[in-house]
């Protein structure tokens, strides 16, 4: 068997899941020729693992994506069949988009915009080979035996790469709902020198509408009015279908614990390390042992399909336990399942091998994104796709790289924490890890990225045009807030007594009404006569400004020190082990990880602020005397 | 590891030295200086040129503490290159001290060993030979840091640090929980036991701080009052301190005051005692101001002894003076024991806490008096040396912990959402990990998992 050129391209994607399409549609639109492979056509941008996009800290990274100019936040848009704003209440550091989606439809969307994609070739092949040739152009076999060549690769093969299901006492290689997985890649990856190890994720069964008793289920609506992902969506969706809220009992723990030896975790098979937050219901039941219940939702996947989706209630119990103990749960006394429960697990790398552009390291040219890079979740892997495809086309293009950093975006301290932690277990975005959430909201992406996206072409100039009408507005509102005086009337006092805060004598700044916490722009309605009519985004953001002021303040004097120690830069062919004053385990690790800049250095667990001090006089000595500023 | 802030220390030796100079170096170096000093010309710091100086005083909580020179270096035209501002003081340790604190509370942070030589380094003022010494002090530094941390993990602060820090990391953990796992059934942060828990905190990070404070005192000297009207025995009482041990009085330097002040030390003790005019009703105009001084130091005093007279009844003035001591740290000494009493013990136990019985001339009482004060600072089980912590690096993350959980405890009080909260309890928790030696981030994400069954 002999293989043949097939063709040659600046920027090669192998995978079209969502951090495949991400990658490949910002590298084409950044002007580079750009493939991306799929193993299947029919399973570009496919929702294997649940029928939604966005939730907590995940919405934030869509709204990120869109503002710089992603597809992810547009095409959940059109897909939406219920949208939420969770958290509302709790803060709006902590507000997040999430929206059920039309599974079927995602996937079909996303493709045809890959195909209507200038510059953009969207194949089905199964890249098999990866090679460079003396030239350090990266050689792609498929499994047809066709070579492509290519400037750069992004490799965001998900679960599919070295993929294997378990179910039960049952197991077998195969990607995600049984299409066939990646089987040759990660081998050749291996004898390239790329190390991996194994992760696993799952989840839960879909069942028959028809067979469900939702008689007795609470309802769970979505929220009006729907709030877009895209700043693009002028025309929000509508809110087409209801989920429902149902719980386990003593029945089903019953059943699971009777069989838990059963469990491939359990019984030793899986040797993959799977996500704490998103566990099995086998795996909550045991490490939870005194929880008497669980909940669960039921969730549609789409209008032209009646399988429904059991969000909480992974599973890799055999088949035949599955069956047994979601009937034990209210409503699904009589389910059919139309497919089991599965656990997959799946080759991916050390993300702390790659620099905080997703570059490998030691591999010019190779970059990674995704699952394949120890994430989980689809916005996680879209954000990585984006910020991997921006970086492939500039470097191509001899241009500085894109790097953001944690006090920017959720995307620049989910990047920054894969490559200088590194992900012992598939990596989550939450709220809770970013220490700047007061700033990196949901409501403000645009602000904060999109004159980014603007700078590197992702955003047109009718859409640029409309931010910067808004950031206008903003300002324009938050000075009018500031110098109007509403006087003392017996309206603002039952305003102020009805909601609980102390009346006011003499005239008030609205400014000085806005900050208290019980009192917004909607209860001073009747007192604020000269309000101009704006849009409500435009509101809440002089509203969040005003109310959290100081909170804001500090958080911005804490970036501030932040970026100073991110801009002074280490270069990468420090040798540490030199270093002298540097104790041995800061050596070690920071020879591994090679960060960027002493900002980086100093989150490498096992480097203390001693051997900054270290560094930084080793980075002034180095840079000699008179040099005094970096 | 931070070069953005502003640092102050004592540079000169730690001695009775006629003067004393506190550097202040980095970028608000003069802007922090500006806060406690007044010029005598009136003239703002920020406002002169390097290389110039100015008279004036140290004022802290609107009280004068010190007469000063100020020495302005504006940045690069320094030792460190940066903006630095040398205030040469006339007071003794106690007093340098206490100009050094004020500084710290305006805004500076005590400096490492070294880190102003460092700085210097930084900003091309020294070169490579004099780098790499710098670089050994570090590198010791580091293993001394190192050595430091240890000490502190098995120490008492430790144990009691720890405990603060688990109580807010599973507050953090629950409110985190709750915020990025809305469709798990976590139970409601409930406000009052969330408050509850922070106020327990804000009250060990407090007593951590005051004992290291009282620790403080102990050994720079407590600043203490002798009150009383005229002839109760004030300046007998004083004298026998004075004179307890005499090798080790010394006087404070740059008194130039109307009231005089002795460093005494009895046993471990050291007070730094005023004997001030005696408080009673003001005969003229000019004994008026001396009593009127009195009665200002008397309320800067961390310890108060109010002398009466066992052999005479209480009068009016004593009344005042009782009166006058209420919220300051203040011991009754019934002197003149040795006279038949006349005086209402019952009426001054009821107002004092410690009550002790001398005879200033006969010397009877002393050790009841220094257990006494012990007592007041709660140092009587405490032993000094080891103190739970051990230096104003230490104090000064203690207290921004402490502040940021006041900083949470303010926004639940004024109805903040809970991501306020939260954000303050995390960094409080970041300064005691700072603290300890440890780091935060995966901490509270950790703790979500342990705590709280989160799942898809």
């Amino acid at each position: 068997m002999s293989t043949y050129f097939a063709g040659s391209y600046d920027v090669a994607v192998i995978g079209a899941g969502h951090a495949g399409i991400e990658a490949a549609l910002a590298a084409a639109r950044l002007g580079c020729k750009t493939a991306v492979f799929t193993i299947n056509m029919d399973a570009v941008g496919n929702c294997p693992c649940n029928p939604s996009i966005g939730g907590t800290a995940k919405g934030h990274l869509v709204r990120e994506i869109d503002a710089l100019g992603g597809e992810m936040g547009k095409t959940a848009d059109e897909c939406t069949l219920q949208s939420r704003m969770l958290n509302r209440g709790k803060g709006p550091a902590v507000h997040s988009l999430r929206a059920q989606i039309d599974r079927r439809k995602y996937s079909a969307v996303m493709k045809h915009k890959l195909e209507l994609q200038d510059g953009l070739d969207l194949r089905q092949a199964e890249i098999t080979y990866i090679d460079r040739d003396e030239n350090g152009i990266w050689l792609l076999t498929t499994r047809m035996l066709g070579v492509f060549s290519a400037k750069a690769v992004i490799i965001a093969t998900g679960t599919y790469l070295g993929g294997r299901i378990f179910i039960g006492e049952v197991s077998y290689e195969s990607g995600p709902d049984g299409i066939f997985p990646s089987a040759f890649l990660g081998e050749s990856l291996r004898r390239l020198g790329v190390k991996t190890r194994r992760f696993k994720t799952g989840t839960p069964a879909r069942v028959k509408r028809s067979s469900i008793d939702f008689s007795e289920l609470e309802v769970q609506e979505g929220d009006e009015p729907v709030i877009p992902f895209s700043y693009d969506t002028l025309i929000p969706p509508e809110n087409k279908v209801v989920c429902h809220v149902s719980w386990t009992n003593e029945n089903t723990k019953q059943i699971i614990l009777d069989n838990i030896h059963r469990s491939p975790l359990y019984g030793g098979k899986i040797e993959g390390v799977g996500p704490r937050y998103c566990p099995s219901l086998e795996d909550k039941i045991v490490r939870f042992s005194d929880k008497k219940r669980h909940q669960l939702f039921i969730e549609p996947c789409g209008e032209d399909t009646e399988e429904m989706y059991l969000q909480g209630m992974s599973s890799s119990l055999p088949e035949e336990v599955q069956v047994a103990f979601y009937h034990t749960i209210k409503g699904l006394e009589n389910a059919m399942i139309m497919r089991p429960a599965y656990a997959i697990e799946y080759d991916c790398i050390d993300p702390t091998s790659m620099l905080a552009t997703l570059e490998f390291k030691n591999f010019e040219g190779l970059y990674g994104a995704g699952q394949f890079n120890g994430s989980s979740g689809y916005e996680e892997a879209a954000a990585q796709g984006l910020i991997a495809g921006i970086n492939a086309a500039l470097k191509i293009q001899g241009k500085a790289p894109l790097v953001l950093d944690r006090a920017s975006s959720y995307i620049g301290t989910l990047i920054d924490d894969l490559v200088t932690k590194g992900a012992n277990e598939p990596y989550r975005m939450m709220t809770s890890r970013s220490e700047y959430r007061l700033i990196l909201r949901q409501d403000n992406a645009d602000e904060r990225l999109t004159p980014i996206g603007h700078g590197l072409g992702l955003i047109s100039e009718e859409r640029f045009s409309r931010f910067l009408k808004k950031q206008e507005l903003i300002k324009t509102e938050r000075k009018r807030v500031a110098e109007t005086v509403i006087s003392p009337s017996k309206e603002l006092s039952e305003i102020l007594v009805s909601r609980e805060t102390s009346d006011v004598k003499t005239g008030i700044r609205l400014i000085e009404l806005l900050k208290r916490p019980e009192l917004n722009y909607e209860v001073l309605t009747p007192v604020d006569k000269d309000r101009p009519e704006l849009d409500g985004a435009i509101f809440e953001q002089v509203e969040i400004a005003v109310k959290y002021e100081g909170y804001i303040k500090k958080q911005i004097s804490a970036v501030e020190n932040m970026r100073k120690l991110e801009n002074k830069l280490l270069p990468d062919d420090i040798d540490y082990k030199a270093v002298t004053g540097l104790r041995l385990e800061a050596q070690e690790k920071l020879s591994r990880i090679k960060p960027l800049n002493i900002g980086q250095a100093s989150r490498i667990s096992g480097v203390s602020p001693a051997d900054i001090n270290v560094l930084m006089i080793y980075l002034m000595k180095l840079k000699g005397r008179g040099d005094k500023d970096e | 590891m931070d070069i953005n802030t502003t640092i102050a220390a004592i540079s000169t030796a730690k001695s009775s030295a006629g003067i004393s100079v506190i550097r202040v170096s980095g970028e608000d170096a003069i802007t922090i200086a500006d806060r406690i000093f007044k010029a005598r010309s009136n003239t703002k710091l920020c406002d002169m040129k390097g290389y110039t100086c100015a008279l004036g005083d140290i004022y802290t909580d609107g009280e004068k503490i010190d007469e000063c020179i100020a020495t302005v270096f504006r940045a690069p035209h320094s030792y460190t290159g940066e903006n630095v501002v040398e205030l040469s003081c006339h007071g003794g340790v106690y007093v340098t001290a206490r100009v050094l604190r004020a500084v710290y509370d305006a805004g500076a942070i005590a400096a490492q060993a070294g880190e102003f030589t460092k700085r210097a380094f930084f900003n091309g003022k020294l070169d490579l030979i004099e780098a790499e010494a710098v670089m050994d002090i570090i590198s010791s530094r580091s293993k001394a840091s190192v050595r430091a941390a240890l000490e502190v993990k098995d120490g008492a602060l430790s144990k009691q640090i720890d405990e603060i820090k688990a109580a807010l990391l599973n507050k953090a953990a629950h409110l985190n929980a709750w915020a990025d796992y809305p469709e798990e059934d976590i139970p409601e942060v409930e406000g009052g036991e969330l408050l509850s828990a922070l106020t327990v905190a804000e009250t060990k990070l407090k007593d951590i701080i005051k004992s290291y404070d009282n620790g403080r005192i102990l050994k720079d000297g407590i600043d203490s009052a002798i009150v009383g009207k005229p002839n109760v025995g004030k300046s007998t009482l004083m004298n026998l301190l004075a004179g307890y041990d005499k090798s080790i009085v010394t006087s404070v330097a740059g008194t130039t005051r109307d009231i005089v002040e002795e460093s005494v030390s009895l046993n471990d003790i050291i007070l730094n005692l005023s004997d001030t005019a005696g408080i009673h009703e003001a005969g003229d105009e000019i004994e008026s101001i001396g009593v009127e001084k009195a009665k200002k130091k008397l309320s800067s005093a961390s310890l108060i002894l109010c002398v009466f007279d066992s052999s005479n009844e209480l009068e009016k003035d004593d009344l005042d003076i009782i009166g006058s001591v209420k919220n300051i740290p203040s011991i009754a000494i019934i002197n003149k024991s040795d006279l038949p009493q006349k005086l209402d013990e019952e009426k001054i136990k009821s107002n004092f806490k410690e009550v002790i019985r001398m005879s200033a001339k006969n010397s009877a009482g002393i050790n009841d008096l220094i257990n006494a004060i012990k007592r007041v600072y709660a140092v009587g089980d405490i032993d000094t040396t080891h103190a739970l912590i051990y230096n104003e690096r230490q104090r000064s993350l203690t207290i921004k912990a402490r502040n940021c959980v006041h900083d949470a405890i303010e926004a639940l009080h004024i109805g903040m959402t809970f991501d306020a909260v939260t954000v303050s309890i995390e960094e409080a928790i970041n300064y005691l990990c700072e603290l300890t030696g440890e780091r935060v981030t995966d901490e509270v994400v950790d703790r979500v998992f342990h705590n709280f069954c989160v799942g898809k």
